[in-house]
């Protein structure tokens, strides 16, 4: 007999899904369920994250959805860490979510690889009304090839430079830099002045991606990275790369950040944006997350200090200044093998609806959805929430954090290869061959 | 060796030798109705189901290539090929042995002090010993995520104690030179009450009639702990150091809450790539081989510590008492 290249999952799991240990808890059950003709009865089973104020929001849409639907909708929500592995084993066995929350890009491409996503593309050309609504940036963002498999469901999140006004006026510093090398020279000014120019939660690796995917941005535009994220693993090559690498290893050799950023966190209230709140530091280059979490830890502070700008171009870069990047959106994906996927797009098609958007206005998001200026304007959190729907409106290209869209396997490395050029252990040139080397 | 002309077992005590008591007629050693092997069967099935299966099949999955979705698909040895070459796992396992040598190297004298010293029956020592002891209450998860608070370099006591440890910027945790004895200094705190337990235990059975006997030939309190103590300690020490190194060369939970490998790569061990390769970068393959990697270290480290260290054969320290 001979053996065939592909054994069968479920004997394997017999055996290896023992050992793996959580992988069984997924799989162990399977049988039951599957595909099957549509059954209003079995409902649309909606994962998304633990968040009471946000699935507070999500409730609200399910039941307006509920109230005239056949097949009735519920959330099951998990929390934010153990929810990717998870979707993951729900999604290797039958037992799949009808529709899912994630990041687009890196968070779903696998799933789109093995077919288990819905094609969303017919249903937004279908209605153009529909597919209007969205940013188009934020909703290409969502796209795994040439194919929409994912509709945004919340606010948008882009990178910012948020800075301290208060620190600002103390070092005498008139305005965020505008250029790179008005960075450099602020940074003088700000050690002179007793302050850290950036707060920074070095032990947490994805807030030192931030900083490599902005100058990457502004000085090789964001094609560098693109192609990278598309498989291309000789990118890393390009000279941008290492032109960006170089430029953090003088800001953190300038002393930029604490000399014990590796130490300080990011969660909770005693990290960088507690040192950033309490005027310790200047500036704190991070998500939109991070004015809402200011607001629930040091309102005063948000009230009297905390402003946003973009990140600073770069001298003879090629990017475009005005370019974002972060996270675009979350989405909400459709799998394939839901008993009512066409009840499950109906029920997407709420992401766009007044009240949906009116509700994250309300709760000092910006969604990801058209001709909403008036709308923002009026809200509690206008100046934010402006800021935000302007850089973003106006932003040529919107890319994902790349940790979130790179392939799985290169995630882990980069971030880990970065880290050890934040801390001196690797240069510019070990990073690139770091990465390219990858197996 | 226990002779049997001499009418009493071995453990009885010698004056009961001058009692002339004689008990029923042992049974010849062989002959002792013992469980059959019918006794082992769900213990056995269970070891069957629960160890051997999934290590077999974890060495399986080591020779595919899985992402966790779909079907596994063959590729022979590449995962091993890639274990060798790449710079990655040399590097966790060197940091896995040195964690390993530096807990056992710490954790080994500390325990049998704190046992040794819990094993007096004087009441202080009871009530200091509960307390040695809490750390046994609390959850791997729960004391990681009290320590991450206590080295934090603007809020914690790291920024007080860093400068008198030659760290001024309390940055402990965050310098790749320190962050692994960080590990070491947390494992400590928490497991040394653990193997001050079983000291404790064994200490307590040690004879009195030892240091009585050694007392009379004119032994100080340091003689008869490296001379009595010790020697009586001498199994419980080899079961301690098998948990000890096992565990550590095993050990996962406190590196994710602590440094999640970092800084860098500086706390990478076996388990957490293993972690890593099947939970962050969805390569199930390749996690298996390190996992398979970590399964025969683990076994030959034992079976050597068994072999070189005589315990295969269950010789009492109390033989010939």
């Amino acid at each position: 007999m001979t053996t065939p290249a592909h054994i069968s999952r479920r004997s394997l799991l017999g055996l290896a899904g023992l050992g793996a240990g959580a992988l069984t808890l997924g799989t162990a059950g399977c049988g039951s369920g599957g595909q099957g003709a549509s059954n209003a009865a079995a409902g649309i089973d909606v994962w998304c994250l633990k968040d009471d104020v946000q699935n507070k929001i999500q409730q609200a849409a399910i039941d307006r959805f509920n109230a005239t639907a056949k097949a009735k909708a519920k959330i099951t929500a998990y929390d934010n860490d153990p929810y990717k592995q998870k979707l993951r084993i729900a999604m290797g066995s039958p037992q799949q979510p009808d529709v899912f929350f994630n990041w687009g890009g890196g968070s779903i491409r696998q799933y789109v690889q093995n077919d288990l996503l819905a094609d969303l593309t017919p249903m937004l050309n279908g209605d153009p009304a529909f597919k209007a609504k969205f940013i188009p940036s934020v909703l290409d963002a969502g796209k795994i090839g040439d194919k929409y498999y994912g509709i945004p469901n919340r606010g948008m999140q882009p990178v910012i430079m948020f800075y301290s006004q208060q620190a600002l006026d103390k070092a005498k510093v008139s305005a965020p830099p505008a250029t790179w090398s008005e960075l450099l020279s602020q940074v003088d000014r700000f050690k002179a002045a007793g302050i850290t120019p950036f707060a920074l939660a070095g032990s947490q690796a994805w807030t030192l991606l931030m900083w490599l995917e902005y100058l990457v941005d502004r000085i090789g535009g964001p094609a560098v990275f693109g192609g990278i994220a598309a498989g291309d693993r000789n990118g890393w090559r390009d000279p941008a790369i290492t032109q960006a690498l170089n430029a953090i290893i003088d800001l953190v050799k300038r002393g930029g950040f604490d000399s014990n950023f590796a130490s300080v966190n990011y969660d909770g209230d005693v990290g960088a944006g507690t040192l950033f709140a309490q005027g310790k530091a200047a500036m704190h280059l991070m998500g939109s997350w991070e004015y809402t979490a200011q607001l629930d830890q040091h309102p005063a502070f948000v009230k009297d200090a905390l402003r946003s700008a973009a990140f600073p171009a770069f001298e003879g870069g090629k990017g475009d200044a005005k370019a974002v990047v972060g996270n675009p959106t979350n989405y909400f994906s459709v799998t394939k093998r839901s008993r009512n996927v066409d009840s499950a797009k109906e029920f997407l098609k709420a992401m766009a609806s007044d009240a949906y958007v009116d509700d994250w206005i309300a709760n000092g998001d910006v969604p990801a959805i058209t001709g909403l200026e008036s709308k923002i304007a009026q809200s509690k959190d206008a100046q934010f929430g402006s800021f935000v729907y302007k850089m973003v409106q106006d932003a040529s290209s919107f890319q994902l954090s790349w940790d979130q869209a790179i392939e799985n396997k290169y995630a882990q490395p980069m971030l880990t290869n970065l880290q050890k050029v934040f801390l001196g252990q690797l240069d510019a040139k070990g990073f690139v061959d770091a990465m390219v080397a990858l197996p | 060796m226990t002779t049997q002309t001499t009418g009493f077992q071995g453990g009885a005590p010698p004056s009961a030798l001058s009692g002339q008591r004689r008990g029923p007629a042992p049974a010849a050693p062989g002959r002792a109705s013992r469980p059959g092997s019918a006794y082992v069967l769900p213990a056995t099935l269970f070891f069957l189901a629960f160890a051997v299966v999934p290590v077999i099949g974890v060495f399986v999955l080591s020779f595919t290539s899985w992402q966790g979705l779909g079907d596994p698909t063959f590729i022979g040895l590449d995962n091993w090929r890639r274990l060798v070459s790449d710079p990655g796992v040399l590097a966790a396992t060197g940091t896995t042995f040195l964690l390993t040598a530096l807990s056992w190297a710490t954790q080994t004298p500390l325990a049998i002090a704190v046992g040794v010293w819990a094993a007096g029956r004087q009441r202080n020592r009871a009530v200091l010993s509960t307390i040695y002891f809490l750390p046994l209450l609390l959850s791997s998860g729960a004391i990681a995520i009290a320590w991450r608070a206590i080295v934090d370099p603007n809020f914690g006591i790291a920024k007080y104690l860093g400068p008198f440890i030659g760290f001024p910027d309390g940055n402990i945790i965050g310098n790749p030179k320190s962050a692994l004895y960080v590990i070491v200094f947390v494992l400590i705190w928490q497991f040394v009450p653990f193997h001050s337990l079983i000291y404790q235990a064994a200490a307590r059975n040690i004879p009195a009639m030892l240091y009585d006997a050694a007392t009379i030939d004119g032994a100080t309190r340091w003689h008869a702990f490296w001379f009595v103590t010790l020697p009586q300690l001498k199994n419980t020490i080899i079961t301690s150091s098998t948990i000890m190194i096992v565990g550590s060369l095993t050990y996962f939970e406190t590196i994710l809450l602590l440094t999640q490998g970092g800084p860098g790569d500086a706390t990478v061990t076996l388990p957490y790539l293993m972690y890593q390769g099947a939970f962050n970068n969805y390569e199930m393959g390749f996690a298996a081989t390190v996992a398979a990697v970590i399964v025969v270290l683990g076994t030959l480290v034992s079976l050597l510590i068994v072999r070189f260290s005589g315990f295969g054969r269950m010789r009492s320290t109390l033989e010939g008492l």
